[in-house]
């Protein structure tokens, strides 16, 4: 990583190249130092870019030179192929989604007609911004009758971010440029409106150059992080899993902070791991079958699954021996801690902690029995996981150019 | 006129409006079209010189101090000195009441203009809007609530000042004031300077309620 053009080219074999910066560099007068000082980087299309460092390091000014809202004082920025560093400002941003932390929608305006303002720039007909409106508001989940004659004021601070969404993408830009887009909204309504939007993401496949201070936010969201620190140099430009595992310099390590390897867990999916297995038994089974089940394997307690394979009642030989005679759907403990494949292995620690016998249950949409995550598998992930970001950290840094280590990822 | 009774003063006036009232009407007519014309003017410039100045320090406060300066000279004077330019009757009147109305259009625009949520002008400008786009559909709309307040006040300001127009034989209810001056002592003066102080301030509570419905009417549901 000695090589700067190295450092800054994606280090998975990247597709198309989006957004290129080259040499971007900012000098407002009469500061000693550039806000911005000759950044070089790529960022990949479809792919969500997060930009992240701390305050004042010149992650915002970056961001606001691609739709040039500050002008560079030195640099290119190249479009999809096209030099944009001295193009027309307002065509460029026609093109350019934008979303910022306070939102800005237009508060005189209805939702529709704040959805409808690039559109109408863009010359569409009526016809045309109407379908749109109806659609982008369905895309961000409100309807839109309720909805599309609504004003600003009217709508809570989540919805104003959808909208401010579905205003961003309404001219259906390729790039989107999103400034703190999560910052100003209550915890739990934050993370539901990730989610919502990496599943939007998922569809809609745009370029998405993200600020935030937050490194959860950035590792939860980016499918590439930029650590930059003052003056907008760059600490290390890789994926979440290989900054939280192989972090480049103490800079890095230090804003990752502590904890590192349990916000690792949020990248990993119950899906991807190894599940353990657990004895179980039928709802109908009587108890010798269940005392045979136990004796045979070296866990305390069995699973009892009715029909469908859906957990119904955790049994131990205790219960057992206090509720003879009774069935298994009325003595031991109800299962709790259930998850789902996709649920993230940190959601799964997390229940598993909490829950009585300190395993998770894993079931699949329709709530049939999967297997078992515990303490041990999550173990087993984390210790893969680190191998694997050694092995990948070691081959970048014995490959030279740029496409070979960009082979490395995939 | 010592001797007279309250009861037989109202009754004499009451007859003195019944006898004038064609006259009463149509001089209440000259004055709301004088003031109406002179409040449109004044919104006119004093919304263009807003825009023109809000931005930049120097030339915002030269807008404010000159329009301000304007408020500080006499009206009789003012009027008087109009003649040489315009000539006497509504002329002199309409320039100098246009130049009294400006400042607080000129400073309502200004405040308006600049209270504007920069948010909103940002994500605005990231969507490709130009400059004058801006203006135009975000800006001015925004802050039309705080002009037309100014706008309201500049109307309760010149339909007051206009009578004194009459000086430079204006039309409106000055008229009625001026006659008045001129036969103090006789019964009449108190009823002529009485109909047309009356007269001033129906109209001003006219203008003031049709402008609080025009501005409610031309702001949008959205930032009412």
């Amino acid at each position: 990583m000695t090589d700067p053009s190295a450092a800054n080219t994606p280090a998975t074999a990247p597709g198309k190249i989006m957004i290129k910066l080259e040499n971007l560099g900012k000098q407002y007068p009469k500061e000693p130092k550039p806000a911005v000082d000759n950044l070089t980087l790529e960022i990949p299309e479809g792919e969500i870019v997060i930009l992240v460092g701390p305050s004042g390091c010149g992650k915002t000014t970056t961001m606001k030179m691609i739709n040039r809202i500050i002008e560079p004082t030195s640099g290119r920025i190249i479009l999809d192929g096209e030099d944009v560093t001295k193009a027309d400002p307002d065509q460029l941003r026609r093109k350019i989604g934008y979303v910022i932390q306070q939102i800005g929608l237009f508060p005189h305006m209805t939702i529709a007609e704040n959805i409808a303002t690039v559109p109408k720039l863009l010359g569409w007909d009526k016809k045309k911004i109407d379908a749109r409106i109806d659609e982008l508001l369905q895309t961000v989940s409100m309807a839109p009758e309720t909805y599309r004659n609504r004003y600003p004021k009217q709508l809570s601070g989540g919805q104003r971010q959808r909208v401010g969404v579905a205003r961003a993408l309404s001219g259906d830009p390729a790039v989107m440029l999103m400034d703190e887009p999560f910052g100003a909204i209550d915890p739990i309504t934050r993370d539901r409106l990730q989610n919502e939007f990496l599943r939007l993401q998922a569809e809609v496949r745009k370029t998405i150059v993200f600020v935030t201070h937050d490194i959860d936010e950035a590792i939860k969201m980016g499918d590439r992080i930029a650590i930059l620190q003052e003056g907008s140099r760059i600490a290390q430009y890789d994926t979440p899993e290989q900054i939280l595992t192989a972090p480049a310099n103490d800079f890095v390590a230090d804003f990752i902070g502590r904890g590192a390897s349990l916000k690792r867990l949020n990248l990993s999916r119950v899906r991807d791991i190894q599940l353990s297995e657990w004895p179980t038994v039928q709802l109908g089974d009587d108890h010798a079958k269940v005392v045979e089940t136990l004796r045979a394997s070296d866990k305390g307690f069995a699973l009892v699954l009715d029909e469908q394979r859906r957990p119904r009642r955790w049994v131990s030989a205790p219960d057992l021996q206090r509720g003879a005679g009774r069935a298994l759907d009325e003595i031991g403990l109800p299962p709790e801690a259930i998850v789902e494949p996709q649920a993230t292995l940190n959601d799964a620690l997390n229940e598993l902690i909490t829950a009585n016998y300190s395993v998770a249950i894993v079931v699949d949409a329709s709530g049939s029995y999967q297997g078992i995550v515990d303490i041990d598998s999550i173990n087993e992930a984390i210790r893969t996981m680190r191998t694997d970001a050694r092995a990948r950290a070691r081959v970048g840094l014995d490959t030279d150019s740029a496409d070979e280590a960009g082979q490395v990822r995939r | 006129m010592k001797d007279q009774t309250f009861g037989e003063f109202l009754t004499e006036f009451f007859e003195f409006l019944g006898r004038r009232y064609d006259d009463l009407l149509e001089v209440g007519l000259e004055h709301m079209g004088l003031v109406a014309l002179s409040v449109l003017l004044s919104t006119v410039v004093g919304v263009l010189i807003g825009v023109t100045t809000y931005r930049t320090e120097r030339p915002r406060e030269i807008a404010l101090a000159v329009t301000g300066a304007f408020l500080t000279v006499p009206s009789f004077a003012l009027f008087i000195l109009m003649i040489p330019l315009t000539g006497i009757g509504w002329p002199p009147v309409i320039a100098a009441l246009t130049m009294y109305g400006l400042l607080p259009i000129v400073r309502n625009t200004i405040t308006g203009l600049r209270e504007v949520d920069q948010a909103t002008i940002e994500s605005a400008q990231g969507m490709g809007m130009s400059r004058g786009e801006r203006l135009v559909r975000i800006e001015l709309p925004l802050a039309w609530p705080v002009i037309v307040a100014g706008v309201r006040i500049t109307t309760l300001i010149l339909v007051g000042i206009a009578t004194i127009g009459a000086i430079v034989d204006g039309p409106g209810y000055g008229t009625f004031i001026f006659d008045g001056l001129a036969r103090v002592g006789s019964p009449a003066a108190i009823n002529l300077v009485l109909s047309g102080m009356l007269g001033v301030i129906v109209i001003a509570i006219l203008f003031d309620v049709i402008l609080a419905v025009l501005g409610k009417l031309t702001t949008s549901r959205g930032i009412r």
